[in-house]
């Protein structure tokens, strides 16, 4: 039996089934196989380290690509 | 002619650093780049959707082969701008990041403090900080006593357009720093403007509204490539002390009706 849990995925708060690992947000979120960066709770997460990343109940999860700059 | 600026271990084509943000549009972004032919482009991090925007934008970038200097635009902690930082590295795979810790939303001036602390913990975690900074000489010390290899002080408020705000301060910190990479950011709205910072010895500018909002951003992104290549040529060349009173360029001797001792 899996639990309903709380994230929050780029300032989108979101229901997810636990457990859950950062690979299954970013499944979830059709993101694999793009070029992003992750912070979890405001730190960064290395892309070897998707799966190893547990993802609990109120987690904030930053999901970010290229953009304009100055 | 081609003055190239060496980072590390890269040689940059051009001291002209471009900005890519608010083109108005993709095509004018890329013809720009073109017209200047930059020593690199600065890019940003902003939140990815499954629609891919960010990937799109990105295609165009890496089609010009440029070396990329990512920023931490908009970050106003040490914690966020850190994070922004790591992520950075990991997308556009370069240690290399344009360091924004703002302090005032208003005139969006580095926060000195958040700044140096930063740049400390980036240094130590080996990134190549170019710390956006004020012309604060103080700051500009700490920063190199920790181990940045660049300064990045600003000419006046980014998107002002106001030029250099401090010509005294930026001349000290290049006095005061002759080896040290110097290059003014932000600030800058006419290619005079750059072109009197290459004059002191600057050894790059980095702009981006100044061209992006131009009538003709192509335009302008051309008429500030020759600035700043003037402005170096002109400043490898030695440029002539200033004097109070007049110097005659043409000889006077046998000149006609030309007597000696005024006789």
């Amino acid at each position: 039996m899996s639990d309903s849990i709380k994230v929050t995925v780029n300032g989108q708060p979101k229901d997810f089934k636990a457990p859950l690992n950062l690979y299954d947000v970013l499944e979830q979120e059709e993101l694999i196989g793009m070029m992003i960066a992750v912070a979890q709770n405001g730190t960064f997460v290395a892309k070897e380290k998707y799966q190893l990343t547990v993802i609990g109940d109120g987690d904030e999860i930053e999901i970010v690509a290229p953009m304009q700059g100055g | 002619m081609n003055h190239p600026l060496n980072i590390g271990d890269t040689i940059l084509q051009s001291r002209f650093f471009l900005g890519t943000a608010g083109y108005p549009s993709p095509d004018a972004l890329s013809k720009s780049i073109e017209a200047a032919k930059p020593g690199l482009l600065t890019v940003s991090l902003r939140r990815e959707s499954k629609a891919g925007k960010g990937q799109d934008f990105w295609n165009i970038i890496k089609s010009f082969n440029l070396p990329i200097l990512p920023n931490t635009a908009g970050c106003h902690s040490v914690q966020e701008a850190v994070t922004t930082a790591e992520m950075a590295r990991e997308v556009f795979e370069t240690n290399w990041i344009k360091l924004e810790v703002i302090g005032d939303d208003y005139t969006l001036q580095p926060d000195p403090y958040g700044l140096l602390e930063a740049s400390e913990t980036l240094v130590e975690k080996g990134f190549e900080v170019f710390p956006y900074m004020t012309d604060d000489l103080i700051l500009a010390n700490r920063l190199s006593d920790i181990g940045c290899n660049i300064l990045m002080p600003w000419g006046a408020p980014i998107g002002s357009g106001r030029g250099l705000n401090n010509p005294y301060a930026l001349k000290l910190l290049r006095d005061r720093f002759p080896n040290k990479t110097l290059v003014v950011d932000a600030g800058i709205g006419a290619p005079s403007h750059a072109a009197a910072a290459m004059e002191v010895g600057y050894d790059a500018i980095l702009l981006n509204t100044a061209v992006s909002t131009a009538g003709n951003p192509a335009q302008m992104a051309s008429a500030f490539a020759k600035a700043i290549e003037a402005g170096r040529e002109a400043y490898l060349a030695g440029i002539i002390a200033k004097q109070d009173s007049a110097n005659a360029s043409t000889p006077l001797i046998d000149k006609p009706f030309w007597h000696q001792d005024g006789s």
